[in-house]
């Protein structure tokens, strides 16, 4: 199909004129519009303007409708869990007037010049593409009811849609869609701004919670296909040794021992990457059998004697003194505000203390995995991958095709938080099917290959200093943040953080202190450093919610009064003048921090536990609260602690501010998740390194949350917008931020403990 | 040289009788809807059931299975309809899902031998595996509703 261009009229009008003929048939509608016109407009441009490859709105590309009236709604974005194929699906339903029942979803392959951006990530799906989405749904109807008073011979604003139906109430006439489809194909797509939205008032499913997930019953039957569920005939599958030591090498191998283990068929090497890590394999030697046993066993069989290289010294001990040593001196300012020396010499008290956050493992359930056939110059992925076009093009580089050659299918994902946005599985995928002659070949990771090889959460040693006045309130305030950067798999040995993780809750905290400083010490990176859910809101948010908390003890106040007392009064504050340039890559006229909806979280998440009451000894509640991916959230954690100091978790409530809402169910259970997660980040998460080696190499080590330390109960207080022309902010990773300090502080409460260094572990023990 | 019945078919298997039944199910059989998750017995996407017990496939060889009855989330039912398939869907209790195949397994075992677990029933027999989600409140809802939906079925 060509592009759609703006001179060229109607585009080809259906995949399959043949097969409707036949009975059979999926018409997509034709299309005539330019692909982000209105993007191309702008100065200086955000959100999903700004994103590479942008948007489409043309229904042709996301909407076919088959005779029988069924509805295939094509979504762009990747499914993780974030309920994204259930999301989209609604807006477009909605918009169409159609039947929830008449409609299924298809996972579109990997093609941003065709789709728009696909890298799911930074909370942006539905931030991003719920009006061109809303547009392409409400365009189809448009063209329906067309076809339709076209048929009639009556003027379209005769007609109206409703639920599947097109009606022209004067006559009694109706016809279905399935009867209007190849009709409506043959339209041209009309002009954008000709095409009516709905009234929010009429909306039948956004913002509602009637509908269930689209893939609810092949998930419970066992249907769901994960990437390293696809199967193809005479499929080989692959496990790679890799070094033990990131930026390691092989020195030599010995494959003869692995080549006799019943199954395997052959041993191939993989390269290291020359440069920066990127989202290149790391390298190694890979083992190709007949079934993932026998490859699991050949790489147990295999001989390798490892060059450790530069970073064989890492230990997560010696590198927190360092990045502690670094804390405590001077370093690059990023922000600044007021005169921060001469307030805290008049300070009255002063108040100082370290947090550390250990290195996180994403873990998703469903580790990496990849099914490759590569064979007469093409390639072609399936893969659970959250970056379908990044993983194109990198495969494409790394295989010496065009990216055209390169096909990229995505399946589910069984988990992502991030680590799924590195496709270097699937490049090893790509290697080991060209090395086999083009033999589709599996690619999967073991959970030891997922916690030693990972794309790691920063470590971080967050450093905070503040002067109060006589009455307790905070006049001066530095935050030196010591953490390596993301920027480190992609340029040799960065130091400093980037604009974007600055962003993340550090420079642009929107506390009403007068003098205000945030340094950023040099940190160097010794291992993969990559997105984590939430990424870098996770140490910041634990650092100054727990500071603020400690300064709240020292005046000797309530912590929610005094949290709601460094807010400050409701204000809107440009992020600009708080010194960040990023946003969440948002317009900052669009998207300004309003410290009233922070303060509204925390007064819902206090007034949900029933702060202030009295609880048994050994029992404290805990508050906190952070603004990132433009959403507000807070959380207030009831803890009890045994006299063992072993903590349960009775009891949170998480209160958040997305904005408008299109699926307030998968909101909710997005903050469920996200409190679930932050318990075991709380509690007994982390990854630590000696000798260059994680020390945790499996689930018996890396502790999450289960069905046991879970809390009992979890409640969903979302504040609710009438207003659609509200901007909308993200879900699926603001909630988290929170969480950890709303613990720690109710440890404060219920212990008198206070927990600075992640995870709280054995710390409380008796 | 294995012989076992999966899901009511009878089948034979003369690979490795180390092999994880998690790998035969998957690899041999191509019945994906039993997950790999961690290999060692610690997170229960594996979960299936051996002569009705609920067992972690990828730490039981074949070897051990040799005359047993193996069903798995494809036998669960022969429409999706079980009390726990069906209280997942209403509650949609899924997130990304994965784990979700072996979390329902592991939660119809445990009604089938306690039809009204507790709150510590269902700590004690669900705990082994993990959701990365964070469906746990869910999962707790879900296998109560079943329990009742099971109940109100036989009054």
């Amino acid at each position: 199909m060509p592009a759609p261009d703006s001179t060229s009229g109607p585009a080809i009008a259906n995949v399959s004129r043949r097969g409707f003929l036949a009975g059979t048939a999926v018409f997509v509608l034709a299309s005539g519009l330019p692909p982000s016109a209105l993007a191309q407009e702008k100065e200086k441009a955000f959100g999903a303007d700004a994103m590479p490859n942008g948007w489409r709105d043309d229904p042709t590309l996301f909407v076919a409708i088959a005779a029988d009236g069924t509805v295939t709604v094509t979504c762009h974005r990747q499914e993780m869990g974030q309920g994204v194929r259930t999301s989209i699906a609604m807006l477009v339903a909605d918009e169409m007037e159609a039947d929830w029942a008449k409609i299924r979803v298809v996972q579109a392959h990997g093609d941003e010049e065709r789709f728009g951006n696909q890298d799911t990530d930074g909370s942006r799906s539905l931030r991003h593409f719920h009006m061109p989405m809303r547009r392409v749904g409400a365009t189809a109807r448009t063209m329906l009811e067309q076809a339709a008073a076209a048929q009639w011979g009556v003027p379209a604003a005769e007609v109206r849609a409703e639920n599947h139906r097109i009606l022209h109430q004067a006559s009694g006439r109706s016809l279905g869609y399935g009867d209007l489809a190849k009709a409506a194909a043959a339209l041209p797509v009309p002009d954008r701004a000709a095409v009516r939205l709905k009234d929010p008032k009429a909306f039948r499913y956004i913002g509602k919670e009637d509908v269930g997930l689209v893939d609810n019953a092949d998930i419970t039957t066992g249907k769901a296909v994960y990437g390293i569920d696809v199967r193809l005939d005479g499929m080989l599958y692959a496990v790679v040794a890799r070094p033990p030591v990131f930026g390691g090498k092989v020195r030599r191998h010995d494959a003869a021992a692995a080549l006799k283990v019943p199954g395997v068929v052959k041993v191939v090497t993989i390269d290291p990457p020359e440069g920066p890590a990127e989202f290149e394999p790391l390298g190694g030697i890979a083992v190709v059998a007949r079934n993932s046993w026998a490859a699991i066993k050949g790489r147990e069989a295999l001989q390798v004697e490892w060059d450790d290289g530069p970073n064989a010294g890492y230990s997560s001990a010696a590198y927190r003194d360092a990045l502690t040593e670094a804390a405590r001196k001077p370093a690059k300012v990023v922000r600044e505000q007021g005169d921060l020396a001469g307030a805290m010499g008049k300070a009255a008290k002063r108040v100082e203390a370290e947090y550390y956050i250990p290195h996180l493992a994403q873990a998703p359930m469903e580790p990496p995995a990849a099914v490759a056939r590569v064979q007469g110059g093409k390639a072609e992925i399936w893969a659970c991958v959250q970056a379908p076009q990044v993983t194109r093009l990198r495969l494409a580089k790394r295989l010496g095709l065009q990216p055209e050659a390169v096909r990229v299918n995505v399946t589910l994902l069984g988990g992502g938080f991030g680590r799924k946005s590195k496709p270097d599985f699937v490049l090893e995928a790509g290697l080991l099917s060209r090395a086999m002659d083009g033999a589709p070949v599996k690619l999967f990771w073991t959970r030891e290959d997922d916690l030693r090889h990972g794309y790691y959460h920063a470590v971080s040693v967050e450093r905070l200093e503040a002067g109060l006045d006589r009455d307790g309130r905070p006049i001066a305030w530095l935050h030196r943040s010591a953490s390596p950067t993301i920027g480190s798999i992609f340029a040799p040995d960065p130091k400093h953080l980037l604009p974007f993780e600055l962003g993340m809750g550090l420079t642009n905290a929107p506390l009403a202190i007068p003098n205000f400083r945030v340094e950023n010490p040099e940190a160097p990176a010794h291992v993969r450093i990559g997105w984590y859910r939430s990424v870098a809101n996770i140490q910041h948010a634990f650092a100054i919610q727990s500071f603020i908390a400690e300064l709240a003890h020292a005046a000797g106040r309530d912590p929610k009064d005094y949290l709601l007392e460094v807010i400050g009064p409701p204000r809107v504050v440009e992020p600009t003048e708080l010194g960040d340039v990023w946003n969440h890559g948002e317009d900052p006229k669009r998207y300004p921090i309003d410290t009233g909806r922070l303060r509204k979280v925390v007064e819902t998440a206090a007034q949900g536990i029933g702060w202030g009451r009295q609880l048994p000894k050994g029992s404290g509640l805990g508050i906190a609260a952070h603004y990132s991916f433009v959403t507000y959230v807070a959380v207030a954690a009831e803890v009890a602690v045994d006299a063992r100091g072993r903590v349960t978790i009775p009891r949170v409530d998480i209160a958040v501010d997305c904005g408008p809402r299109i699926n307030p169910e998968r909101v909710r259970s997005q903050m469920e998740g996200s409190v679930v997660m932050g318990v075991g980040q709380a509690l007994t998460a982390e990854i630590s390194f000696d000798k260059g080696r994680t020390v945790q190499e499996n689930f018996d080590g890396y502790v999450l949350a289960r069905m046991d330390t879970a809390p009992r109960e979890i409640r969903v207080h979302q504040i609710a917008w009438d207003d659609p022309a509200m901007p909308l902010g993200g879900v699926g990773e603001p909630g988290l931020p929170p969480v950890v300090p709303a613990i720690t502080n109710a440890i404060f409460a219920a212990t008198g403990k206070r927990i600075r260094r992640l995870p709280v572990g054995d710390q409380l023990r008796a | 040289m294995a012989t076992l019945t999966v899901n009511g078919t009878q089948r034979r298997f003369d690979g490795d009788p180390e092999m994880p039944l998690l790998w035969y199910l998957r690899d041999e059989i191509g019945l994906t809807g039993t997950k790999f998750g961690c290999g060692v017995a610690q997170c229960g996407a594996c979960t299936v059931h051996v002569n009705g017990q609920a067992v972690f496939a990828c730490v039981t060889p074949m070897a051990a299975v040799e005359g047993g009855e193996v069903r798995t989330i494809e036998g669960l039912s022969p429409d999706g309809a079980h009390p726990v398939q069906a209280a997942w869907r209403e509650l949609n209790v899924a997130q990304c899902g994965y784990c979700q195949t072996g979390q329902i397994m592991q939660a119809a075992a445990l009604l089938a031998a306690n039809p009204s677990p507790s709150d510590a029933d269902i700590d004690g027999a669900m705990s082994g595996n993990l959701c990365r989600c964070g469906t746990y409140p869910r999962i707790r809802a879900a296998i109560k509703r079943a329990a009742g939906a099971a109940k109100g079925g036989r009054s």
